[in-house]
């Protein structure tokens, strides 16, 4: 290779190495943890690797029931057991306490001979090929399990797999829910934004510089203190109620419920993504020299007509980029719907948070996320291929 | 008309113009003498601060830029980039509301016409700078306007496309019939193409006429000084006699054409083309004869350009033809020059 080459390649690998370390590594680690899982394997790891050669179609063989009768009551004085038996217990009710009681008893039964007999003894599911197969599924290192659940789905004891009862069902109602509400509030960053971005762009130089303040400083303040701006003006006893009572159109008991519901996450969302549509948009309108419009005239054409033959689809590319920053902004939304949407207006964002944070159940959090980023790049790649990304302009 | 943006500054002042029908008039002025600023209210996307406009005796005030059927070629070719060269042209039509086949063979016709048939499907990006400048002609020519408004529409194009394109407007000037108004800041071009020239100055007409009349016989300096070459020589006016004045000038007095306004006592400058100037005349045969320093010469094949030291004025040009003697000159020499009193005309004084 010729120096040349080696010294640019010297110089672009830290930036490599820094994009890998800090972007690509966590991201990978957190993706596998939706389908590659030790933690439960590590409870039983010699009954696992016995069950390995296992064919599933009769009783395992004695070796498994003796690597069992040991790993159990050990993993029971660690502490671990609860993994295994919370996660057998998901596909199978009564898998819980069936290896409870087993790590307890297996130390005070006495030997029947064989392992098999003494655990039989215990327990007679032991003697069902069942029980093993939700072992080995529930302690496997590959699993799907967490998908199917995020997606509301069951595997069946059969080994077929089931949508659940629609009262059961939380992530997919979430998922459409947060899909409708980003393509919502793309709307109305877009109904909104653009006349305002219109306006700032045809304004003389002092008034536009003005405008563009205007809409800069929210956008540089702090996300917490404009999202608690907006409880301010909106709760119960808040400006705006308040201020309707005061004028007589509301009664103090019928005042209105617009934060901690859907109405909430609505507006303050289109109020803190709004920038996000009105500055590539304002940017395009910018680089639309003004003798288009003039053009356009000259050629016979009414304003009505101006606009929408000649200067509406000259700000298309605005209008894609702008869409897709609010939309990918708006679909992992976390912070504003958690302050101000209350119970109803929560999103899928704030149940990954939920369970990095509170429930501890990474696995189920890396699915969920996985599949909103496969939601995401879906609909880059349906975008792109309607609008097409080269024409994008972002400001 | 009068127009001022504003309230201060006037940009055009008391505007008086008639375009004949079928004429091409072009409106020749240095950058920011309201040129495109004329236009613009001629189109309708200016109004005049003072004044009427009127296109057939018909006063076009509170007429949109829309309704005006005005052509407008603007300087930078304002094409729509996001519709075809086809669609360009049909634009003009289809919001006319014309049908589809007759807008397709106007479509045609426009194109052939600028010699760009052939090109319909191109985007006007993957166009040359001349192939748009001849769409921008079509689309303002399609929709059969009687007025065509041309701003600077050659002032981005290399010098051959420009001479291409100059005659090729002036040929289809000539087949349609059609009014044009056409803003240039090039003289040449202005006077190739126009019919008349009207010559601006800080937003008012200098001078209205043919290009010859505006060669031969400029009535103001800062037409001669602008149109082709001029030695402008600072004088004062002492007699007047019979369209013919004496001017006395530094080092002598000067015989020169007569323009109605100026009287005798009044400060003018005389304008003496450099190719009038005659080297060594026969005595008395001119009413001008002087004697002159040569300061140095420029051999530029078929004339020789040199710069004499006359009236205390060290930049006073004559182009000689390249004949036998004339090459002899060497700086320092004093020669005699003349010139007739009708190839010199007193003008106006302006400060230079
Ligand atoms: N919209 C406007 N607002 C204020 N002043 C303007 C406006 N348009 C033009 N002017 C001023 O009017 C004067 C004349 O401008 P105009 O564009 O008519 O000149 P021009 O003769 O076309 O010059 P050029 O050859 O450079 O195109 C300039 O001083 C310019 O600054
Ligand atoms: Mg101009």
């Amino acid at each position: 290779m010729p120096h040349a080459r080696l010294v640019s390649l010297a110089l672009v690998l830290p930036l490599f190495a820094f994009v890998g370390v800090t972007f690509v590594a966590p991201l990978a680690s957190l993706l596998s943890k939706s389908a590659y899982e030790t933690r439960i394997h590590d409870v039983i790891p010699e009954t696992m690797d016995v069950l390995a050669a296992w064919d599933g179609q009769d009783l395992p063989p004695e070796a498994a029931f003796a690597a069992i009768a040991k790993e159990l009551p050990s993993a029971r004085a660690n502490r671990t057991l609860l993994r295994l038996s919370g996660a057998a217990n998901r596909l199978q009710s009564g898998m819980r306490s069936l290896i409870t009681r087993t790590a307890q008893r297996v130390p005070r039964t006495e030997f029947a001979g064989t392992w098999r007999e003494t655990l039989a003894e215990i327990d007679e599911d032991w003697a069902d090929v069942q029980t093993w197969i939700i072992i080995e599924s529930a302690a496997a290192k590959f699993t799907l399990r967490h998908y199917l659940q995020a997606l509301d789905l069951e595997a069946q004891p059969d080994g077929s797999i089931k949508a659940r009862p629609q009262q059961e069902r939380v992530y997919m109602p979430l998922l459409w829910r947060t899909l409708l509400v980003s393509l919502s509030v793309t709307l109305l960053c877009f109904l909104i934004g653009y006349p305002i971005a219109m306006l700032i762009a045809d304004a003389p130089p002092r008034r536009r510089n003005l405008l563009l303040l205007l809409v800069l400083i929210p956008f540089w303040t702090s996300l917490l203190v404009r999202t608690t701006a907006w409880i301010v003006l909106l709760q119960r006893q808040g400006v705006i109620n308040d201020f309707l009572v005061t004028l007589g159109f509301l009664r103090d008991d019928t005042r209105l419920e617009m934060i901690y519901n859907m109405t909430g996450t609505f507006v303050a969302m289109t109020h803190v993504l709004l920038p996000f549509m009105v500055l590539p948009l304002y940017s395009v309108m910018r680089s639309i020299p003004q003798n288009q419009l003039r053009a356009s005239a000259s050629l016979g054409a009414t304003p009505i007509q101006g606009f929408v033959r000649v200067y509406f689809p000259q700000t298309l590319p605005g209008i894609g980029a702008g869409a897709l920053l609010v939309f990918i902004l708006a679909i992992g939304y976390y912070i504003t719907p958690a302050l101000v949407g209350g119970s109803s207006g929560q999103l899928i964002a704030n149940m990954i948070a939920y369970h990095v944070q509170t429930s501890l159940n990474w696995g189920l959090a890396a699915a969920l996320s996985s599949i909103l980023l496969v939601a995401v790049i879906v609909l880059y790649l349906l975008f792109n291929r309607l609008v097409g990304i080269d024409r994008m302009r972002l400001g | 008309m009068s127009k001022t943006y504003d309230g201060e500054h006037w940009i055009v002042e008391g505007l008086d113009l008639t375009v004949q029908r079928g004429e091409f008039l072009t409106l020749l002025g240095p950058s920011g003498s309201g040129k495109t600023t004329c236009l613009m209210m001629l189109a309708g996307f200016e109004a005049p601060t003072r004044g009427d406009i009127r296109i057939a005796e018909q006063s076009v005030q509170g007429i949109a830029a829309d309704k005006r059927g005005i052509g407008v070629v603007f300087q930078n070719y304002a094409l729509f980039p996001h519709m075809t060269v086809g669609g360009n042209l049909s634009f003009p039509l289809e919001v006319r509301g014309m049908d589809k086949s007759k807008r397709r063979s106007r479509v045609q016709q426009a194109l052939s016409l600028v010699r760009m048939s052939g090109f319909e499907e191109r985007l006007p990006q993957a166009l040359s700078g001349g192939q748009q400048q001849r769409v921008a002609i079509a689309r303002a020519l399609v929709f059969e306007p009687e007025l065509v408004l041309m701003d600077e529409p050659l002032g981005a194009l290399d010098r051959r496309l420009r001479e291409e394109l100059q005659f090729e407007i002036r040929r289809i000037h000539r087949e349609l019939g059609v009014t044009i108004v056409y803003v240039t800041h090039d003289q040449q071009e202005a006077m190739v193409m126009s019919d008349r020239v009207a010559v601006f100055s800080q937003g008012r007409i200098e001078q209205i006429a043919s290009p010859e009349v505006l060669y031969e016989e400029p009535t103001r300096s800062f037409v001669a000084r602008f149109i082709g070459e001029n030695n402008l020589v600072k004088g004062e006016i002492s007699h007047v006699k019979r369209g013919v004045c004496t001017v006395q000038v530094e080092g002598g007095s000067m015989t020169a054409a007569h323009l109605g306004d100026l009287a005798p006592g009044d400060r003018t400058l005389v304008a003496v083309r450099p190719e009038r100037i005659q080297l060594r005349p026969q005595t008395g045969a001119y009413a001008n004869e002087f004697i002159a320093k040569v300061e140095d010469v420029t051999f530029l094949g078929d004339h020789l350009r040199v710069r004499f030291n006359l009236f205390g004025h060290a930049q006073f040009i004559a182009k000689l033809p390249n004949i036998v003697g004339h090459g002899a000159l060497l700086p320092g020499d004093e020669v005699r020059l003349g010139w007739a009193a009708l190839d010199c005309r007193a003008l106006n004084f302006e400060d230079t």
